[in-house]
């Protein structure tokens, strides 16, 4: 029973990384049909941008070393401008193309930055050591748990919280959701369109911000490479959860996040290094049963 | 006016692949490297076109295909690696696998055959999701077939390659499947299916309202498209002679994309295009990675400039020429050029007085 309550925490926490990438993904998708394969590449420049730019082996830190109430703001910051800078230099001037151009040219902005960062840092993963108490672990009721986990589903449900208020009541977010639903008529409403793609790809590049760093503080090593897992489950995440819904892309990434660890946990273990083959089978099978997601979004059915 | 296509239809593919011919042969005129990169490039041409065939008339990108190449290129190379070593290494193997040798045209085929299998199940699955959903499916196939062939040691040698496949293609080799490739693309193009395909392309819900089964044509060109990528893929590994499954994964996903919208996805001449273009410009930048020397002093670009600058080259031609180098248009071809919506009313002006 401790067992499984453990697991579930895991799970909890691994979904709740998930569900923050999904949610930046979808977030974009919604309002600019954008599938951004950049996501993963923006919480790798979260997390790099800790450290001193240069391909030495070991790491120095220099933001990284930082308070974190400075830290954190420092890096949401660095992301955000990146976020930004890829909607200027690129998604801007594409923003009548169809899907699928998009789609190709998010993929070449991750392939740059994937290799931008190769040749500012070097090719070997570095070992970072960021906030080493929160691998301490503390103990509930016989339940041995790092207070890294709870600090992620803690941040998860806190951003989670910020993000749909900000949705609903605030004024730019309720700009956001009417783009979202229909993005001529919410311009003829007076909403201008930049602005309101320009502030998705800031709130996506906080919340990369947030996931690498909780990322990073998990597992403790830098790669050019580190954020495409993460996208690439959020992606079958926001798919799963019914593209273009905001509810839904949080549902798919905690539902893929648990489904991950579980099968990690339960599999033989013959069966255990092909874990991601079921996780993405599971996926396909879900798609099956509702092909347009768990929580289908209403302004993405095609009108005739 | 549609009549005509089967007096003038096969202009365009014999344009090509004299084009392809004449870049052979000169590419086999040139040293070692140029003709390594020679057939690289034909081999990738094969795989592009066999892209081509389900996401240019499609519509719907395939980031999946990648691995198809892969099951090809495995199921190629079991059939003709040394039983000795398969005895040693891929002990999961059935005996007739394991203990036979076979030729090598039929392990390609055999390969081809694979893929084209993998591809009726996983197609029959993701074919009914709307474009986006497909595409990120594939994307998920992609994952599986990686996560499958790195880690199911007793059948693909897992992280540890799979070593002494015969090494016999020549570029004249790949340049008779790249023609075939070709062929069978343009041949696909100008069918029945091609067309109801290209016309669910333009508009879903009318393709539908003309009783069109998109499933069903999507489905069809979705299994031809991965079995020409599945002998792309048996050909890359009777090229390389060494198989891991990490070289069929993002990277080179990326690469085939790009080449097929550099061209312009819209044609098949498109595809081609691309796949000279896009080695031309990786080769060039490979070059000035490997240094130039002027004078006293070699200049070299820093490593990594090779992907940022194909990178950059996708992203311009994108931004200015949305519907690639081509404009979705076939060589010689001069009465009707393919329908792309966002250069019809461009195409219509440019219509000389063909007839």
């Amino acid at each position: 029973m401790i067992n499984f309550l453990q697991n579930v925490i895991d799970a909890l926490s691994l979904g709740s990384l998930y569900a923050l990438v999904a949610l930046g993904i979808g977030l974009l998708f919604g309002i600019l049909r954008l599938v951004n394969f950049a996501h993963g590449d923006f919480i790798t420049i979260g997390a790099y941008s800790l450290i001193l730019p240069s391909t030495n082996v070991v790491a120095t830190m220099v933001i990284g070393s930082w308070h974190w109430a400075v830290l954190i703001p420092v890096v949401c910051a660095i992301v955000v401008v990146v976020a930004m800078a890829t909607d200027v230099f690129v998604f801007r001037p594409l923003r009548r193309s169809s899907a699928p151009t998009l789609m190709i040219a998010s993929f070449a902005v991750s392939y740059m930055i994937q290799n931008g960062v190769l040749m500012m840092y070097g090719a070997r993963p570095k070992a970072v050591n960021l906030w080493s108490a929160l691998t301490t672990q503390v103990t509930i009721g016989g339940l041995r748990e790092p207070v890294l986990q709870i600090v992620t589903i803690g941040t998860t449900i806190g951003l989670m919280l910020v993000m749909s208020l900000f949705l609903k009541h605030a004024r730019w977010g309720v700009q956001m959701r009417a783009a979202a639903e229909d993005f001529l008529m919410a311009q003829y409403l007076g909403v201008r369109g930049n602005f309101v793609i320009g502030l998705a790809f800031a709130v996506s590049g906080i919340l990369a911000a947030a996931v690498s760093l909780l990322f990073l503080a998990q597992t403790g090593a830098l790669s050019n490479v580190m954020g495409v897992p993460l996208a690439l489950f959020a992606f079958v995440a926001v798919v799963v959860g019914g593209m273009g819904s905001l509810p839904g892309a949080v549902v798919g990434g905690f539902l893929v996040g648990i489904v991950t660890t579980m099968l990690q946990a339960y599999l033989p273990p013959d069966l255990r290094v092909f874990r991601d083959a079921f996780t993405f089978t599971f996926v396909i099978v879900v798609l099956l049963v509702r092909p347009a997601g768990l929580i289908p979004s209403r302004s993405i059915a095609e009108r005739v | 006016m549609r009549f005509h296509r089967s007096l003038h239809g096969f202009v365009t593919p014999l344009v090509l692949i004299a084009s392809v011919a004449l870049i052979t042969f000169l590419g086999v005129l040139g040293g070692d490297q140029v003709k390594t990169s020679l057939t690289e490039m034909l081999i990738r041409m094969v795989v592009v076109v066999g892209m081509w065939v389900f996401v240019g008339n499609s519509g719907v990108i395939s980031f999946g295909h990648v691995g198809f190449m892969c099951v090809g290129a495995y199921a190629a190379a079991w059939a003709t690696v040394d039983p000795n070593w398969k005895s040693i290494m891929l002990t999961g193997l059935p005996d007739w696998l394991q203990n036979g040798q076979y030729p090598i045209p039929f392990a390609i085929m055999g390969g081809a055959v694979l893929a084209a299998a993998v591809a009726v199940l996983l197609g029959g699955a993701i074919m009914r999701l709307s474009g986006i959903a497909a595409s990120i499916a594939t994307f998920a196939f992609l994952m599986i077939v990686n996560s499958v062939y790195s880690n199911w040691d007793a059948v693909t040698g897992g992280t540890s390659s799979i070593i002494g496949i015969p090494t016999v293609v020549t570029p004249w080799v790949a340049f008779t499947l790249a023609a075939g490739a070709i062929f069978v693309a343009y041949a696909f193009k100008v069918s029945r299916y091609g067309l109801m395909l290209r016309a669910s392309r333009e508009d879903e819900v009318a393709a539908r309202a003309s009783a069109i089964n998109i499933v069903r044509v999507r489905l069809a060109a979705f299994v031809l498209s991965a079995a020409i990528v599945g002998i792309g893929g048996g050909l890359w590994a009777h090229f390389l002679g060494v198989l891991t499954a990490d070289t069929f994964y993002l990277s080179l996903s990326f690469i085939t994309l790009a080449m097929l919208v550099v061209g312009g996805l819209g044609s098949l001449t498109g595809a081609v295009l691309g796949v000279v273009v896009v080695t031309i410009v990786v080769e060039v930048l490979r070059a000035l990675e490997g240094g130039i020397a002027l004078g006293k002093i070699t200049l070299s670009l820093p490593p990594g400039s090779q992907e940022i600058g194909l990178g950059v080259v996708l992203a311009l031609i994108m931004i200015f020429r949305p519907s690639g180098l081509t404009r979705g248009r076939e060589v010689l071809w001069p009465r009707r050029r393919s329908p792309m919506t966002e250069v019809s009313t461009k195409t219509a002006t440019a219509l000389g007085p063909g007839e």
